[in-house]
């Protein structure tokens, strides 16, 4: 499968969107301008990284080895879920270093 | 089998705890320099002697992050009157809550944009009267409005917030409706609201010269369609839609007392910020309850939620849950009882009147009266 985004990316949530606990429900919440979204469980394990230090690659190591899940599923994973937010404007992924991205 | 049923209370209708409300319209202060004919503050406008201090509404903040609410939306009036705007952004950020900007961007200078972005806004929605200086400026009563607005949204995009444009529509504006959208994407705006003019207070006192005629909504609506598909990913449209020549009623804040409640300048908690125009509810005060008893006893809040206080039309109905029952303000407007169906739905026994009603206002005449304070002020 190919990538969609630059595994030397990093991503961070844009201005105006913000992860938090919600005490009151017991639950995860994504906040962007009159939205609030439910992420499921594995949805919050990937949010929870993204902090705008972390590269994609790092992201994908770190939940393949806490899950014990193979790496290539992790990374399809990763990669599909930031990139359908990137397309929602709510991540914004930066790239270091110039190179071949989807490999 | 074993029933197992609570002991009979006789003093008190057993119901179960309403869910946490998600959000909170904190109008900070009726004061504003625009005098929109649609205005959804009430006709009867709060004095700057008798808003909240900021203490208070510090409290109040703190009070909404702990009873479940998420994000807080601080309008007015234009929000920006208050010098302590920035204490209660930081003050939200600290407990949690996500803040949004309401403004109508006259008289919000770049240092002030800065030093709220600074406090930490989330996000800044910000209003188009209309999408040409002449039309801004004649519906907001405010020579130079529509300049002042461009300014201000360009310098909302320059410290990377994210950006809502708002536009009310109604007679006078419909047919920019492709305008607004173009000019939402020139701004770099993420998401317009569409927002038909809603007939309550001032928009109810000026129906005559808003109201649209049929075929303007009915395009109105195709428009807003198609633009939706054309720029998905490129800007997200909402639209609040209109209701007169609806067949079913607007699902009106997805119930009242369900998910969200407002706060006035002086204080008082309301379902909607149009409840006032139910003049038998009786609306506590911060002041003198917290948030959190406001929201799970008041006789307000308790009124319309749920279904049990739909007359039979209604809780028969398949929809009940979906509708809620419609808006009890128009009941109350239109059918002059708050628990009538709401005469948008075509099920009303007053639906054909209220089509006549946007069928003759459609054809009115086009002066405004203009929001403004119409009680004098006793301060002085």
């Amino acid at each position: 499968m190919t990538a969609i985004l630059a595994a030397t990316g990093i991503p961070r949530l844009a201005r105006g969107v913000r992860l938090r606990h919600d005490e009151a429900r017991g639950q995860w919440v994504l906040l962007a301008p009159e939205r609030v979204l439910n992420p499921d469980p594995v949805a919050v394990e990937i949010l929870r990284k993204v902090d705008g230090a972390r590269s994609i690659d790092l992201i994908v190591d770190e939940l393949a080895s806490t899950f014990s899940v193979e790496r290539e599923r992790v990374a399809g994973d990763v990669d599909a879920f930031i990139a359908g937010l990137v397309e929602k404007g709510m991540i914004e992924v930066a790239v270091p270093t110039i190179g071949d991205a989807a490999s | 089998m074993n029933v197992i049923a609570p002991a009979a209370r006789p003093d008190a209708t057993v119901r179960p705890a309403p869910p946490a409300p998600y959000g909170m319209l904190a109008e900070l202060t009726h004061r504003c320099p625009l005098q929109c004919p649609y205005c959804s503050n009430p006709v009867e406008l709060d004095r700057r002697n008798v808003e909240l201090d900021t203490e208070t509404w510090l409290r109040v903040f703190s009070e909404a992050a702990k009873l479940g609410v998420l994000q807080v939306h601080l309008s007015g009036g234009e929000p920006t009157a208050r010098r302590d705007l920035e204490q209660m952004i930081r003050h939200c950020v600290e407990v949690g809550l996500y803040t949004n900007l309401i403004t109508a961007g006259v008289g919000v200078t770049p240092e002030r944009l800065q030093s709220i972005s600074d406090a930490g806004i989330d996000h800044v929605q910000l209003s188009f009267q209309g999408a040409t200086p002449e039309i801004t400026d004649k519906v907001s009563n405010y020579r130079g409005a529509h300049e002042r607005k461009l300014a201000v949204a360009r310098e909302v995009r320059r410290l990377g917030l994210p950006l809502t444009v708002n536009s009310v529509v109604h007679r006078a504006n419909i047919h920019q409706i492709p305008d607004f959208i173009e000019l939402a994407l020139q701004l770099d705006a993420k998401r317009i609201e569409i927002a038909h003019s809603q007939y309550y207070g001032w928009a109810l006192r000026n129906r005559g010269a808003l109201m649209p005629t049929r075929d303007q909504v009915f395009w109105a609506l195709d428009v807003v369609e198609e633009a939706r598909v054309r720029l998905k990913g490129r800007l997200t449209i909402d639209a609040v839609v209109p209701d007169y020549y609806a067949k079913y009623p607007k699902p009106c804040m997805n119930g009242w007392g369900r998910q969200s409640l407002n706060v006035t300048p002086s204080g008082k908690v309301l379902p909607c910020h149009a409840a006032e125009t139910i003049p038998s509810l009786d609306f506590w005060n911060v002041r003198e309850h917290s948030l959190s008893d406001v929201w799970l006893n008041s006789p307000a809040f308790n009124a319309f939620r749920g279904t049990d206080w739909m007359p039979d039309l209604c809780r028969s109905c398949e929809r009940k849950e979906l509708d809620w029952g419609g808006c009890r303000c128009q009941a109350m407007a239109i059918a002059g009882d708050a628990a009538a169906t709401d005469p948008a739905c075509h099920k009303s026994p007053l639906h054909a009147h209220l089509l006549a009603l946007a069928e003759a206002d459609a054809t009115g005449g086009e002066d405004y009266d203009y929001r403004r304070y119409t009680t004098p002020d006793r301060t002085t």
